[in-house]
C-alpha cells in the first residue's frame, strides 16, 4: 500500500439533527499508515464524524469511502472501533469479553484473544469481571477488543478520558507501533499533548467543519 | 393547486350539509330504535374512512421502507393523525348510541372493538413519532406501521370468533339494510371521505412547510454557525 | 466468518451466562413475579368454579407484566457501556442478535411462568376439567408471541426518550389479538372445551410476526 493513496475519503458530509447540523460539509482525504488526532471544542462534530466513519450514523447527505467501499458493512472486518464507554460487558472477565467479540468476527482462537490482552499489558488469566477494573485497565481491554480482527483502520473516540497516565502512555506507545506497521489510526481526543510525539497530523474541527490540518501542535494551540 | 383547495372546501362543506340533511330528515326512521339510530350515519362512515386512511398509511410506510421517500413519510404521518381522529368519532358515537338503545355504555361489538384496537395501535404510532430521539424516526415509525397493519386481520378474526362464542348486542343492524338507508350511508361516506382528503391535504402542506423551514434553518447555520440558534 | 447460527448460539450463551451472574436481577424478577401473583390473589377471591372462568385472563395478565419487566432489563445490559455499538460495527448479522435475544427472553420468561403457575394453581384451586397438556402448547405459543414482539419493540424503544414506558406502550396494542387468543384458549382448555381455533390463530400470529420482525430488525437496530 503506497503511503499517498487515500484510505478514507469524505465528500461534503452533512449530518443534520432537526434544526441543528452537527456536520456542515466535511470534505477531506486521509492517507494510509498515519495517525490522525482529531481535536476541537465540544460540539465541533468530532464524535459525529467518527461515528459516521464507523458506520454507526447515516449522513444526511454526502459520501464516505473507506478502503474503496461506500458501505461500511463491506469492509467492517478491517475496521476497529473504540469509544469513551468501554463497549464491554461489566459482568464478564477480559478474556470472556474478548472471546465473545472475537466470535462476532469469526475468530475462535483463544490464543489470539490471550495475545491481544497481553499486547495491551494485561494478564489473560485475570478472572475479575471488567466492571471491577480501573478505567485505565478497562480501556486497555477495550483496545484489545478493537484489535482482535487485526484491522487496517482504527477509530478511537476519546479513548484516554479518565485514564491513568501509565495506561494512557502505554496505549499511545502501542498505537504508534501499530501505525508504524502500516495501520491508519484516527483518535478523537481532548488530550493532544499526550499524543504529540506519536501524531502525524492534527485535524482541528470547528462548528462541524475541518478548519485546519497541521503537524505542528504548538502553532495550532497558539492560534486556537 | 392553491386555487383548487378553497373550491374543494366549499364543495365539501355543501356535501357535508347535504349529507347531514339526508341523515337527519330524509332517511326513514328505524323501526325499533327510533331517531337515535340516525347516529349510525356518522358512526359507520367514520369507521370506513378511518380504515381507508390506515390502509393508505400502510402503503406509504411500505413505500418509505423501500424507497426512503420523504413525501411518503409525510403521507404516513398525516393519514395516521386524521385516521385517529375518525376512530375517536367512532368510539364516541358508539357509546352515545348504545346507551339509550341497550342501556349500556359499551358493547364488545365487532366494529366498536376492532376500532378500539386500531385506535390504540395508531395512537401508539403517534407516541413513537413524538418520543423518538433517533435521527431516523420515519424508519422506526414505518416499521411500527407495518406491524400494526399486519395486526389488523388478526384483530378482526379474533374478535369475530370471540363474538360467536360470547354473543353481544350488534350495532348497526346485522342483516340486510334498507336501500334508502344504504343510500344515505353512502352519501355520508362520500362527504366524510372528501372532508378527510381535505384535512389530510392541508396537514400535508403544513408538515411539508415545517420540514422545509427546519431544513432552511439548518442550512442557514451551515453558512453562519455562530449566528444560528443551537 | 462464523455462520450466523454460530453467532446466535454464542450470543445466547453469553446472555444466559450474564443473567446467571447478575443474580440480583434474577432474584428481583422472581420476587416481582411472586408479588404479582399474590396481589392478584388478594384482589380476586373466586370460588373454584368461578376461578376456572377468570384464571386464563389473570394468569396471562400476570405473565404480561413479568414479561415487560424482563424485556426492559435484558436490553438494558446492551446499552450500558454502549456495547451495542461494538456489535453493530462487527460483521455479525443483526438477525442473529435478534434471534439470540428473543430466545433468551423466551427462556427467561418461561422460567418466570413456571414459577408463577404453581402459585396460581394453589391460590385459585385450579383444576382443568379436560386434558391439561394443551396448556403447555398455548403457553409456548403465547409466550413466544409476547417475546418476539417485545424484543423487537424493546430494541425500537432504545431510540426513544422514556425508554421503559415506550416498550409496553408499543407492545400492548399489537399484542391484543394474541392476548385474546391466549386467554380464551386457556379458559377453554380449563373448562374441558376445545381451543383449536385459538391455537391456530396464535401459531399463525407467531409465524407472521416472527417473519416480519426478522425482516425489519436490521433497519430498527441501525436507526440512529
Amino acid at each position: 500500500m503506497t503511503e499517498t493513496a487515500p484510505v478514507i475519503t469524505v465528500t461534503n458530509l452533512i449530518k443534520q439533527f432537526g434544526r441543528f447540523a452537527a456536520l456542515r460539509g466535511v470534505t477531506a482525504e486521509f492517507a494510509g499508515g498515519r495517525l490522525y488526532a482529531i481535536l476541537g471544542d465540544n460540539g465541533a462534530g468530532k464524535t459525529t464524524l467518527l461515528r459516521t466513519l464507523a458506520g454507526l450514523n447515516q449522513p444526511s447527505s454526502g459520501e464516505v469511502t473507506i478502503l474503496g467501499a461506500k458501505k461500511f458493512h463491506d469492509i467492517c472486518q478491517q475496521v476497529g472501533y473504540m469509544a469513551h464507554p468501554s463497549l464491554l460487558y461489566d459482568e464478564m472477565s477480559g478474556m470472556e469479553n474478548l472471546e465473545y467479540f472475537a466470535h462476532l468476527y469469526g475468530i475462535t482462537s483463544r490464543t489470539r484473544c490471550a495475545e491481544a490482552i497481553r499486547a495491551v499489558g494485561l494478564d489473560p488469566e485475570l478472572i475479575r469481571p471488567v466492571g471491577q477494573y480501573s478505567q485505565g485497565m478497562r480501556q486497555r481491554v477495550s483496545l484489545a477488543r478493537a484489535l482482535l480482527n487485526d484491522p487496517k483502520i482504527l477509530l478511537l473516540d476519546e479513548p484516554f478520558s479518565n485514564v491513568d497516565l501509565h495506561s494512557a502512555t502505554g496505549m499511545v506507545r502501542l498505537l504508534a507501533g501499530l501505525r508504524d506497521q502500516g495501520k491508519t489510526i484516527f483518535i478523537v481526543t481532548h488530550q493532544a499533548a499526550l499524543l504529540e510525539a506519536a501524531t502525524d497530523e492534527f485535524v482541528w474541527m470547528e462548528f462541524g467543519k475541518i478548519v485546519e490540518r497541521t503537524r505542528d501542535l504548538r502553532r495550532l494551540e497558539a492560534s486556537r | 393547486m392553491k386555487k383548487l383547495f378553497p373550491i374543494l372546501g366549499v364543495l365539501t362543506a355543501i356535501l357535508l350539509i347535504y349529507a347531514l340533511y339526508q341523515a337527519l330528515v330524509v332517511a326513514p326512521t328505524e323501526r325499533t330504535m327510533g331517531d337515535v339510530q340516525r347516529i349510525f350515519y356518522y358512526h359507520v362512515p367514520s369507521a370506513w374512512t378511518a380504515f381507508i386512511l390506515f390502509f393508505i398509511n400502510f402503503g406509504a410506510s411500505v413505500f418509505y421502507l423501500i424507497k426512503r421517500n420523504p413525501a411518503a413519510d409525510i403521507v404516513a404521518l398525516v393519514t395516521a393523525e386524521v385516521g385517529v381522529v375518525f376512530c375517536t368519532v367512532v368510539l364516541i358515537t358508539g357509546p352515545i348510541w348504545a346507551r339509550p338503545v341497550w342501556g349500556i355504555w359499551w358493547t364488545w361489538d365487532m366494529r366498536l372493538t376492532s376500532t378500539l384496537v386500531l385506535w390504540l395501535i395508531y395512537v401508539s404510532y403517534l407516541f413513537l413519532r413524538r418520543f423518538s430521539s433517533s435521527g431516523e424516526t420515519p424508519l422506526l415509525a414505518a416499521a411500527l406501521a407495518v406491524l400494526g397493519a399486519l395486526c389488523v386481520p388478526f384483530v378482526y378474526f379474533s374478535i369475530w370468533f370471540f363474538r360467536t362464542q360470547h354473543p353481544q348486542p350488534v350495532m348497526g343492524g346485522g342483516g340486510s339494510i334498507d336501500p334508502r338507508m344504504l343510500h344515505v350511508l353512502l352519501i355520508n361516506w362520500l362527504a366524510f371521505s372528501c372532508f378527510a382528503f381535505l384535512v389530510c391535504w392541508s396537514r400535508y402542506r403544513l408538515e411539508k412547510l415545517q420540514r422545509e423551514v427546519d431544513h432552511a434553518h439548518a442550512l442557514e447555520s451551515l453558512m453562519d454557525p455562530r449566528g444560528s440558534a443551537r | 466468518m462464523s455462520a450466523p447460527t454460530g453467532i446466535t448460539r454464542v450470543t445466547l450463551l453469553k446472555d444466559l451466562r450474564l443473567e446467571w451472574r447478575s443474580k440480583d436481577a434474577i432474584n428481583s424478577m422472581l420476587f416481582f413475579s411472586l408479588l404479582v401473583v399474590v396481589v392478584f390473589s388478594f384482589s380476586f377471591d373466586p370460588s373454584a368454579e368461578e376461578s376456572r372462568q377468570i384464571a386464563g385472563g389473570l394468569v396471562w395478565v400476570a405473565f404480561l407484566f413479568a414479561a415487560v419487566v424482563a424485556l426492559n432489563q435484558t436490553w438494558a445490559r446492551e446499552i450500558r457501556n454502549q456495547v451495542l455499538d461494538a456489535y453493530r460495527v462487527s460483521p455479525a448479522p443483526a438477525n442473529s442478535l435478534f434471534i439470540a435475544k428473543t430466545l433468551g427472553n423466551f427462556i427467561f420468561v418461561s422460567v418466570l411462568e413456571a414459577l408463577m403457575t404453581p402459585l396460581f394453581i394453589m391460590f385459585y384451586r385450579l383444576r382443568a376439567l379436560g386434558p391439561a397438556w394443551p396448556l403447555l402448547l398455548v403457553a409456548a405459543l403465547g409466550t413466544w408471541a409476547l417475546v418476539v414482539n417485545g424484543t423487537f419493540f424493546a430494541a425500537m424503544s432504545l431510540r426513544t426518550r422514556s425508554r421503559e414506558i415506550m416498550l409496553p406502550l408499543l407492545l400492548f396494542p399489537i399484542s391484543i389479538p394474541a392476548l385474546l387468543a391466549m386467554v380464551q384458549a386457556t379458559t377453554s382448555i380449563l373448562n374441558g372445551e376445545g381451543a383449536r381455533f385459538w391455537i391456530v390463530l396464535l401459531a399463525t400470529y407467531d409465524l407472521v410476526f416472527t417473519t416480519v420482525c426478522l425482516l425489519l430488525f436490521e433497519t430498527v437496530l441501525n436507526a440512529e
